[in-house]
């Protein structure tokens, strides 16, 4: 029997109302894989990276993750909605990387690493505690561990917003454009994060316009436009040699 | 630390006169000066009797059971208006519209008619059964023996006052970031616990001022409450009491404003501290603290 694949994505369909966001992604990442999702701005890779978390609903189409249809549940031939405590559930083990970070400007960077943990896997506060420091200091930080949020550089921030999703332990890690609102100089220490992160083996699916990162980590590369997957394929032959004029109009553009 | 290049000598410039100012405030001197030359010369404002009735044991008892009346009534406001601005905001329809029809009565009708309705409600509910509909009654309480105008009273204006509560509190969970909500989502949180524990500690610094608006102004509402009737607070006792025994309404009103304003005072002392507090990391600018710190670093020594 062969492992099912981390992300499976059949023919998934986004809507808001009228407007067809997503029309139609089918994708698959295995396990321990890297996918960089790259695209203009308004393809769908933003909305596609959020229905993965369920933070969208899938219009139409099937979207798994880990064997586990996102969202619903299939009983009798029909689809059912999810209880919220149920799909909560499943946001545990899916961790997400927001563009503006989203850090809880009221909380220390420790107080936003442990938050999570506490609250919703009922962790003891010092084994939560223990386990925080570990990863401030895995992505660099163990110095900043009673500062604020505001107290913090872009990339600090950053960097604390992932740690704070690698503390729930999650089997697959989301980037939604983590380093665009950054200052040049700040994006590198947030790549080296993630660069260590897939090394270690984290399954992860990221939203970004670094093709260097792309180009060095990915295992797949997906260019979106559209609502529509264009091209894919291995990262060096998709950049060096694109196929589709879409792709190749785009990345004379960010490269 | 030295530096080599000369340190230009700070600026030494004459001031911009403003005589318009003095003029101004000079004119406003004398007429308030006028005026209270008239009020302490006039008979009518009885300042003898003022005096006498100041700290008199009634008029104190008043502006204690004022204060009560005022503290508890704000506590259950904010607790239910806590209650009925997450409903409003709930993805539930069915408190949503319960939410907005409280909202509806309780802010669409005057609090006066509010007041002197609570008042009649032992009247329209003679006895309260609790049990089992068309069975037995486990509970038997007769409203017409029992007097609790006190009570009523801040039912009413709690009830009233959360509507308004709500509001405020709404607008505070408003106010922050969406993207808050959606960081404690993915997290695994439930949108109970996400308000909890991630939104309306931060809508506090919104909420604060305003609420420090509606406890202010609750003190003086608390006068209305003679439409209950409750007479026994500040207003009730000064001049319903004791004014309409000795028949010098102006004096012990104006006792009553004294008080009204004593308490006023302290409230928005104590409102400022609070906003203070809740502003801490809001603002770029740096405290006189950090200032001062900062500019310790840049000479490099200590201060005496």
């Amino acid at each position: 029997m062969t492992e099912s694949p981390m992300v499976r994505a059949e023919a998934v369909c986004k809507d808001f109302g009228a407007l067809k966001v997503l029309k139609g992604v089918t994708l698959e990442v295995s396990k321990g894989q890297v996918l960089v999702l790259v695209g203009p701005s308004g393809s769908g890779k933003s909305t596609f990276l959020r229905c993965i978390n369920h933070l969208e609903e899938v219009t139409a189409g099937r979207l798994f993750v880990d064997g586990q249809l996102v969202g619903y549940r299939e009983r009798g031939g029909k689809l059912h909605e999810l209880p919220p405590r149920e799909a909560a559930k499943q946001r545990r083990d899916v961790g997400m990387v927001f563009q503006h970070f989203n850090l809880f400007p009221h909380r220390t960077a420790l107080q936003n690493i442990i938050e999570a943990p506490i609250q919703v896997k009922k962790v003891k506060k010092d084994v939560a505690t223990a386990r925080a420091k570990d990863l401030l200091d895995q992505v660099g930080l163990s110095a900043k561990a009673n500062a604020y949020p505001a107290q913090l550089s872009g990339g600090q921030q950053q960097r604390v917003a992932i740690a704070r999703a690698l503390a729930m332990n999650p089997k697959l890690m989301l980037f939604d454009e983590p380093t665009s609102a950054l200052d040049p100089e700040l994006v590198g220490e947030v790549l080296a994060v993630m660069k260590k992160l897939a090394a270690e083996g984290m399954t992860m699916v990221v939203v970004t316009h670094e093709m260097g990162f792309a180009r060095e980590v990915a295992d797949q590369l997906v260019f979106m436009d559209g609502g529509v997957i264009v091209e894919r394929g291995a990262p060096r032959e998709v950049l060096s040699n694109p196929q589709h004029e879409r792709t190749k109009a785009f990345l004379s553009k960010v490269m | 630390m030295s530096d080599d290049r000369a340190t230009p000598a700070p600026i030494d410039a004459v001031p911009l006169r403003h005589p318009w100012r003095w003029v101004t405030a000079a004119a406003i001197l004398v007429i308030v000066g006028l005026f209270l030359w008239g009020a302490a010369t006039n008979p009518a404002y009885g300042w003898s009797t003022y005096r006498e009735y100041l700290f008199n044991e009634r008029v104190l008892k008043g502006v204690w059971n004022t204060l009560q009346l005022t503290v508890y009534s704000m506590v259950i406001a904010i607790i239910l208006g806590v209650v009925l601005a997450v409903m409003r905001l709930s993805p539930n329809p069915v408190f949503r519209w319960v939410a907005w029809v409280y909202l509806w009565i309780f802010r669409g009708t005057p609090v006066y008619v509010q007041l002197v309705f609570w008042g009649l409600f032992p009247t329209i509910y003679q006895n309260i059964q609790l049990g089992v509909p068309f069975g037995p009654s486990l509970l038997h309480i007769d409203l017409q023996n029992l007097s609790f105008p006190f009570l009523l009273a801040l039912i009413g204006l709690a009830l009233n006052e959360a509507a308004y509560m709500a509001e405020i509190i709404r607008a505070g969970i408003s106010s922050v970031p969406e993207g808050q909500t959606e960081a404690s989502i993915a997290l695994g949180m439930s949108w109970a616990m996400t308000m909890r524990r991630t939104v309306l500690p931060q809508a506090m610094r919104v909420i604060i001022p305003p609420t420090g608006n509606e406890v202010i102004s609750m003190l003086k509402t608390t006068s209305l409450v003679t439409a209950v009737p409750y007479t026994m607070e500040l207003y009730g006792i000064t001049s319903r009491e004791i004014a309409a025994r000795i028949f010098e309404p102006i004096p012990l009103l104006l006792v009553a404003a004294t008080w009204y304003l004593a308490a006023t005072s302290v409230l928005m002392v104590g409102q400022y501290y609070l906003e203070r507090y809740f502003s801490r990391g809001a603002s770029r600018k740096l405290t006189a603290k950090q200032l001062e710190a900062l500019a310790k670093e840049q000479i490099g020594e200590p201060h005496p």
